[in-house]
């Protein structure tokens, strides 16, 4: 009990120092603030994309001459890679649900009919809210060559496109980037912040007094590990608010989760961020680490291309990416209100890669002399 | 050779540096601060001039104005004719200025640090081979062209960063302590090659310095106290402000000489200084007493020894006697600098201190052997250290000491050997074994974005002194390492010597039974030198063992043993008095530099 209470000493001495260190600084506590407020609100208005892939699904249900001239065009568009042909409709929520597919397409089965009878139809594409900009542009296309489709059947525009978006029902691109962004603008900081703390340390000659302490490798890693922890949950909460009471994006699930998965990633970026920390000599090479690794965890987040679009190779890679499991998690949570049971598959990885970096940089601490 | 064209008469040159009435004030949000108040001096052309001076008496900010880096707030300063503040950069191409930290590129080569040098300043290629030469065959670093500046000894380091200063002749050359940190072996070569300098290519230098025998070797030496310029002369005018002040007396046989000395200091009524060294400790009385022979038979010492003729010797002034002086008769006027706050019982400490101690061993080092890679940083060292001993690790720059000292701290794990701290290896003991040491780095390791309080308050904690502990501990240190009234200063705003208290108060905090401390002193001045070696003096006579490195000779004299280490080799292990005959030599200096000498002669021929 005595010894509990020793132990807890120095670990809240160990925190209250790090704090210290990030945020006595008025113009630290700034850097801290003002790019996320900035960038959040930078992307919230500006970010648009380009589209390249689409992956999609087909329920013809009329299978007629008619229904397969309007499909040729679709998949002869270059951009739209048809991934399955389903048999009945209820098939398309599985494939949209599980992001596999960004659209659907069905034809109704009086589509041939009623075309040759001079009557007018209509073509269902339901989209994937969740990638709202991608979804909304490949919606954009395929309304394209229907009314091209049309227009080579003269003035009577036979065939109507019906379009229905799941999960993000108005298709605003904001709701897809936002949420993201609680954990992508955070990333960056958290990184810096856990990289810089015992390189800075190396590089000032204290850490070599902190091993001298009665701290241990593990006291030290949590101490150390803490601050930045409270830090991205923080900026985390900062953009979770601008997103709902600046954008209005209504928040679809529950508190309690989201700040569970906050926290996951959290540690497992601050994992990250201690182990380069740990091998770095000083602090130029942490941050040369930092933007190294930054670039790529993004890129491989799906936080602008889905990862069902990427080569199949970077799929794999995404694996190791805390950042790619935590969007999709946010995402779920916060726009189709996904609980625990939803989205705990995406927590393993988040937990590997903390398992992995929160030891090594324990074990680097003592064992890396410099 | 041409003597003539080599002395050329001063009188004939306008002076270097004409300054009139110079000021400069630093303004901070909270207050403006006095770096410089009416300085008005001239500095001649063609010699050396030593600016000297406690830590925070401006001799930074001075040379730094010199160099047209810091505008003077009032008055006016000529350099080589230019003024300062308007002419910078005219007075930037006529003079090499080596600032504290100098700036070598760690991971270049000697060489290429010394071609992007010479680069900066356009040298030509003809030109550069052969100064190149020259200035690789003066530092000695004509084997080491190939390496990394950063993997190059401290005393290598500032060798290449003078050459790189001197990579083309200025006229003024400003170096910003050249020598701290720097072994006495290097430290000798560093002076070898300015004097050299000087006498061949005519150029003035201006040196600040902490150590007083380098102020002797200059022409003209100005000592400076909280941005004042109190006094000027020739070393031989400065010295004679201590005339027929200054004696050595015989240490009494059953103290050590830092108890002696402690004991001298103690007496503040008749002794202004006092300091070991060699056999004696030499002091300085009092102004009032100047030339009234020995007014001071009647104190007895501990020891029952008189200070009468038959222990007491005159002797001639030195630099340093006189600095100590001036500060002290100016500090009365000052706040910064009270007498150390001491116990009352310091004469009965002595008398205990002088029976046999028990030899109860706290540290023990058996074949204790690093290697990185092929290179052995330390070869089959042994030596133990006995509870309340002060050791001495003493050594060139590389030779080892600091690779000695991570092992023994438990930083870095030994090749193998046996070693031993308060019984246990810390390498591999729990972590409550840590709590009995305390350890003081070279870089005064302390957070510099944290005030004072919070460096305390984080130690202390990580330590695990509860709030109560804490508290009555840090008021404690606050009080006896005469840091009150700074708790909320920034510690990276602190001057060396305030940094250096703040980092032993924050190793003390836990009262440690072991305190290792990795060249304490270095970049201090004399004075908090002596503050610092009397709180030693009084730890070690409460029991604390004390493991130091230092650079200055001298301050071995203060240990009760020590070690001599090159090359990892141990050179000598004794007593101050036993290393000294070893050395056969009179001063620590004489001794260490003989016997590292003798033992490197020995190596390259057993090598040859």
């Amino acid at each position: 009990m005595q010894s509990l209470l020793h132990l807890l000493r120095r670990i809240r001495s160990l925190c209250i120092k790090e704090l210290l260190v990030i945020l006595k600084d008025p113009s630290s506590r700034v850097v801290l603030v003002m790019p996320l407020i900035v960038q959040s609100i930078l992307f919230g208005y500006a970010a648009t994309y380009d589209l390249t892939y689409v992956p999609y699904v087909v329920c013809d249900q009329s299978r007629g001459e008619f229904s397969r001239d309007v499909l040729a065009r679709i998949d002869g568009a270059g951009i739209f890679d048809r991934i399955a042909t389903l048999d009945n409709a209820a098939q398309v929520e599985n494939w949209i649900y599980d992001g596999k597919a960004l659209l659907a397409v069905q034809i109704p089965p009086d589509f041939e009919e009623r075309l040759r009878s001079g009557e007018n139809t209509s073509l269902q594409l339901i989209l994937d809210g969740r990638n709202s900009t991608t979804a909304s542009i490949a919606m954009g296309y395929v309304a394209q060559m229907v009314s091209d489709w049309n227009g080579s059947r003269g003035a009577s525009s036979p065939i109507k496109l019906i379009s229905r978006s799941r999960y993000n029902p108005q298709l605003e691109t904001r709701w897809n980037i936002m949420p993201a962004m609680i954990v992508t603008l955070s990333l960056m900081q958290i990184l810096i912040l856990s990289a810089l703390s015992v390189a800075r340390e190396r590089e000032q000659g204290t850490f070599d007094q902190m091993l001298v302490t009665p701290l241990s490798p593990w006291e030290i890693l949590v101490g150390k590990a803490i601050p930045p922890v409270l830090v991205g949950i923080v900026q985390g909460s900062l953009i979770f608010a601008i997103c709902v009471f600046w954008f209005d994006i209504p928040f679809a699930g529950n508190l309690g989760t989201l700040y569970l998965t906050l926290f996951l990633f959290t540690l497992s970026v601050s994992g990250l961020g201690l182990s380069l920390s740990a091998v770095s000599k000083n602090m130029q090479q942490a941050m040369v680490f930092c933007f190294v690794l930054t670039m790529p965890l993004i890129l491989l987040s799906g936080l602008t291309t889905p990862v069902s679009a990427m080569p199949e190779s970077f799929q794999i890679a995404t694996y190791v990416n805390p950042v790619r499991f935590a969007v999709e998690s946010i995402r779920r949570i916060y726009l189709e209100g996904s609980g625990i049971a939803d989205i705990a598959h995406n927590f393993i990885p988040m937990l590997a890669v903390s398992a992995i970096t929160l030891p090594l940089a324990a074990w680097l601490f003592k064992n890396r002399m410099a | 050779m041409d003597t003539d064209k080599i002395y050329p008469s001063p009188s004939f040159s306008p002076p270097v540096v004409q300054a009139e009435d110079l000021s400069c004030v630093f303004r901070t949000p909270k207050a403006s601060i006095a770096a410089l108040t009416d300085i008005s001096l001239s500095i001649p052309a063609g010699q050396m001039t030593a600016v000297v001076g406690p830590d925070g008496a401006g001799k930074t900010t001075f040379l730094r104005m010199l160099c047209g880096l810091i505008a003077p707030s009032s008055g006016s300063l000529q350099v080589l004719g230019y003024d300062a503040s308007r002419n910078a950069q005219k007075i930037q191409n006529l003079i090499s200025y080596m600032p504290q930290r100098f700036g070598l590129y760690e991971d270049l080569s000697v060489q290429e640090n010394l071609n992007l040098y010479a680069d900066l300043h356009g040298i030509s290629q003809e030109v550069r081979k052969e100064r190149f030469e020259r200035l690789l065959e003066m530092t000695d670093l004509a084997a080491f062209t190939k390496r990394p500046a950063g993997k190059l000894s401290g005393g290598m380091k500032q060798k290449l960063a003078l050459a790189c200063t001197l990579v083309r002749t200025p006229r003024l050359l400003l170096l910003d302590e050249p020598s701290v940190g720097v072994d006495p072996l290097s430290r000798r070569d560093l002076w070898i090659i300015i004097e050299q300098m000087v006498r061949e290519e005519r150029i003035s230098v201006i040196v600040s310095t902490a150590y007083m025998d380098e102020a002797e070797r200059c022409s003209c030496v100005y000592v400076m106290f909280e941005g004042k310029l109190i006094a000027q002369g020739t070393p031989e005018e400065l010295r004679r402000l201590t005339a027929g002040m200054c004696f050595e007396a015989d240490v009494p046989s059953r103290l050590r000489a830092r108890q002696f000395q402690a004991w001298l200091l103690d007496q503040p009524d008749y002794i202004m200084d006092a300091v070991p060294q060699g056999a004696r400790v030499r002091f300085v009385v009092d102004e009032k007493f100047r030339h009234a022979g020995l007014p001071f038979k009647q104190l007895i010492s501990p020891g029952q020894i008189s200070l009468d003729e038959k222990n007491v010797h005159p002797s001639a002034p030195r630099l340093e006697d006189s600095f100590m002086f001036l500060l002290k008769k100016n500090e009365a006027s000052s706040s910064i600098l009270p007498p150390p706050a001491l116990s009352s019982h310091g004469v009965s400490f002595l008398e205990e201190a002088s029976e046999t101690p028990a030899k109860e061993i706290v540290i023990e080092v058996r074949d204790l052997v690093r290697k990185f890679g092929d290179f052995v940083a330390v070869d089959k060292t042994n030596f133990c250290v006995a509870k309340g001993e002060v050791f001495g690790l003493l050594g060139p720059n590389g030779a080892g000491k600091t690779t000695t000292f991570r092992m023994l701290c438990g930083l870095l794990p030994a090749s193998s050997g046996y070693l031993s701290v308060a019984g246990k290896n810390l390498r591999k003991a729990a972590a409550p074994a840590r709590a009995k040491i305390g350890y003081v780095s070279q870089k005064f390791s302390l957070y510099g974005n944290l005030s004072v309080m919070e460096n305390l308050l984080f130690f202390g904690g990580v330590y695990g002194l509860t709030a109560e502990e804490l508290k009555k501990r840090i008021a404690a240190v606050l009080e006896q390492f005469d840091l009150l009234g700074h708790e909320d200063d920034l510690s990276g705003d602190l001057p060396a010597g305030f940094k250096q208290r703040l980092a032993m108060a924050a190793g003390l905090l836990h009262q440690p039974e072991i305190l290792f401390l990795d060249e304490p002193t270095s970049g201090i001045d004399p004075l908090a030198r002596r503050l610092f070696w009397r709180r030693i003096t009084e730890l070690a006579e409460s029991g604390t063992t004390v493991i130091i490195t230092t650079h200055f000779m001298e301050e071995a004299e203060y240990c009760d043993r020590m070690l001599i280490q090159d090359a990892g080799r141990v050179l000598s292990l004794g007593t101050p008095g036993e290393v000294r005959a070893q050395g056969e030599a009179e001063t620590m200096e004489e001794a260490f530099i003989g016997i590292v000498e003798k033992a490197r002669g020995i190596g390259k021929k057993e090598s040859a």
